[in-house]
């Protein structure tokens, strides 16, 4: 729909029922004070009794406050985006940082994980940024990224801003002053979700399950644990974000789950990169892109005996946590706590 | 000549956005220059010095730097004409929230961060409101949520503004933000273009309504800067 196409009915129909049919015009009313005024009467006849100054200074008159509003209808009316049907991702080799062309060809579909490792300062985040920016051939690595198998459209490019993609990090924290609860409840009405209560629920017990220590929905985003924040951003990015492409960047020691993380990413059919020093993780993945110099080296298929040795991985690694709680809980180490295993 | 207008709070990011975008842009060196305007103080001009951009920096004293910007962003633009510039970008850092320095046909970008609190988008009047471009920075620190809602905020005060993610420290999205530069009009002269939007009362011909650039428009308090010699 265009704004012309809600002009008439902002025009004609008492605002009381505009509200209830487009819930977020009263975040449009208040963003431009016109909050608690008569709604059994008209868009313009509520106008007649405002003071033109006041509308004014945001920069309206009467007569642009209809048309800004059926813009502002119009932005947000409920299309079928095209961001979210995205059936793969491409991934066009460019050069190393000294000019060495690369020689790959990946693309990759939704469910499925690709890790990037290498070397500290080898160029994992620099290729987390050219998939973000659906480089073009126009960044220092001179790589191309395709969508769906063409070149991105440049509207898609150049407006869907952080849309296409979610990204996690380490150094991400919430700033906020709000609830666990208020939290995921404003999120999910960006979203513009109608009924939010069932996803913001699943979101914090999926939030809940992954993290190491439990918290309530009463408990600040400020005050949760490195740990909590991580599980609540992947189980908010998971469910509440719209975002196909999720690209995550270093989580290692944050105290979560990682293995149900990874699978509830999978679960939602998102397409997941993640840049990782971590061989849990790294072997998790579907695929593992090698770099080395600012270069993809080589692309790895995750072998049928990686997969069974990360069994023994994960076996170690869940020694390493019995004794890191053990040691938590005040307890000694014992002999007993490591299993036998031959020494090398 | 190209020009760009960058408007946004103070410390929201805006030179280090445009020094990233510079640098995306790939034109040769010296060819893109930038105007600062800035109220009292400024050490601005150090940073682009330091990357060897012609710039120069324009002190508003007691005047708001958005209404000083219109009474000499016709000067800017002869000098980055007589230096040769192929982009000219203006900095300005609006302090009431209300004036928005923008020019009909000129690009327009204003400089936000998620941390100064996801309700600001609701909070900046026309500065945001009338941009063409919302470049917002800091996201490197915020969860990815936080994102989500600030864009949505923005889209809620300015529906049809393309929004981008920059991060002003790596540059990080800087690309996107460089090719819409790229699709900037040329201009010659700024004279007889309108601003967007009136500037709110203060004390000179565009406090009192005056949308139009030019010498002749100008009355009561103006203060012109001198800008070098080329
Ligand atoms: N192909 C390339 N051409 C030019 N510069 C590159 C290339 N690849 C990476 N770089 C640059 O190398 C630097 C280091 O890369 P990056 O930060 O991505 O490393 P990293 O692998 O993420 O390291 P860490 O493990 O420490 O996080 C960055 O400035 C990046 O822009
Ligand atoms: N973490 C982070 N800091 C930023 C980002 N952009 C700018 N900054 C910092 O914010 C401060 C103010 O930036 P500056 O460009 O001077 O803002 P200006 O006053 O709007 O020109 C500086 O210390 C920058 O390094 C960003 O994207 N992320
Ligand atoms: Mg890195
Ligand atoms: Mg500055
Ligand atoms: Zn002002
Ligand atoms: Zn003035």
């Amino acid at each position: 729909m265009k704004p012309i196409d809600y002009v008439a009915e902002v025009s004609s129909v008492p605002l009381g029922e505009i509200l209830r049919r487009y819930p977020l015009v009263a975040d449009y009313l208040a963003n431009i004070r016109l909050n608690g005024v008569d709604e059994t009467r008209t868009l313009p006849e509520v106008l007649e009794d405002i003071d033109e100054d006041m509308l004014e200074e945001f920069g309206l008159d009467r007569e642009e406050v209809i048309y800004h509003l059926s813009a502002f209808l119009a932005a947000f009316s409920p299309v079928k985006s095209s961001v979210d049907e995205i059936s793969s991702i491409t991934i066009l080799g460019g050069r190393d940082k000294v000019g060495r062309p690369e020689m790959v060809e990946l693309t990759v579909t939704p469910g499925e994980v690709v890790s990037i490792v290498g070397p500290t300062g080898s160029g994992k985040s620099r290729l987390l940024e050219d998939i973000e920016c659906l480089a073009q051939r126009d960044t220092p690595t001179a790589r191309q990224i395709l969508i769906n198998g063409s070149v991105p459209d440049v509207n898609k490019r150049f407006t869907s801003g952080g849309k296409l993609v979610a990204q996690l990090s380490q150094n991400m924290n919430f700033v906020v002053d709000l609830t666990v609860q208020e939290f995921l409840e404003m999120h999910a009405k960006s979203r513009m979700i109608s009924d939010s209560a069932p996803v913001v629920e699943k979101c914090f017990a999926v939030a809940n399950a992954l993290a190491g220590e439990k918290f309530t929905p009463g408990t600040k985003v400020t005050q949760l644990s490195g740990g909590q924040s991580r599980s609540l951003m992947i189980a908010d990015t998971a469910l509440l974000s719209s975002s196909p492409i999720i690209l995550i960047d270093e989580l290692e020691n944050a105290g979560l789950d990682r293995r149900e993380a990874i699978k509830l990413l999978i679960g939602n059919e998102k397409i997941v990169f993640i840049s990782t020093h971590d061989p849990l993780l790294a072997l998790r993945a579907n695929k593992r892109i090698v770099i080395r110099n600012g270069g993809i080296a080589k692309v790895i298929e995750t072998t049928a005996e990686e997969e069974q040795t990360l069994r023994k991985i994960e076996a170690i690694d869940s020694i390493l946590l019995d004794i890191r709680n053990q040691i938590r809980g005040g307890g000694f180490v014992t002999k007993d706590s490591v299993p036998e295993f031959q020494e090398r | 000549m190209k020009l760009i207008t960058v408007a946004g709070p103070p410390s929201s990011g805006k030179t280090s956005v445009i020094l990233k975008t510079i640098e995306a842009l790939g034109q040769p060196a010296g060819s893109v220059g930038v105007v600062k305007f800035d109220s009292l103080t400024s050490f601005d001009h150090q940073r682009y010095d330091e990357e060897q951009i012609p710039n120069q920096t324009a002190f508003a004293g007691k005047i708001c730097p958005d209404h000083f910007f219109v009474s000499n962003v016709e000067g800017a633009v002869e000098w980055g004409l007589k230096k040769g510039l192929s982009v000219l970008v203006t900095e300005s850092a609006g302090l009431c929230n209300r004036c928005s320095p923008y020019v009909n046909g000129i690009l327009s970008v204003c400089v936000i961060d998620n941390l100064s609190g996801i309700n600001t988008p609701r909070k900046i009047g026309p500065m945001l409101k009338y941009a063409d471009i919302v470049v917002v920075t800091k996201g490197d620190i915020v969860s990815q949520a936080e994102r989500e809602v600030f864009a949505f905020n923005i889209r809620e005060v300015n529906a049809s503004a393309t929004v981008l993610f920059v991060n002003g420290i790596t540059g990080q999205g800087a690309v996107m933000l460089a090719r819409h530069w790229q699709d900037a009009p040329e201009i010659q002269t700024l004279r007889d273009r309108k601003l967007r939007f009136t500037m709110p009362a203060a004390i000179c011909s565009y406090c009192t309504g005056e949308t139009r650039i030019g010498e002749i428009y100008q009355m009561g308090m103006v203060r012109r800067v001198e800008f070098d010699d080329v």
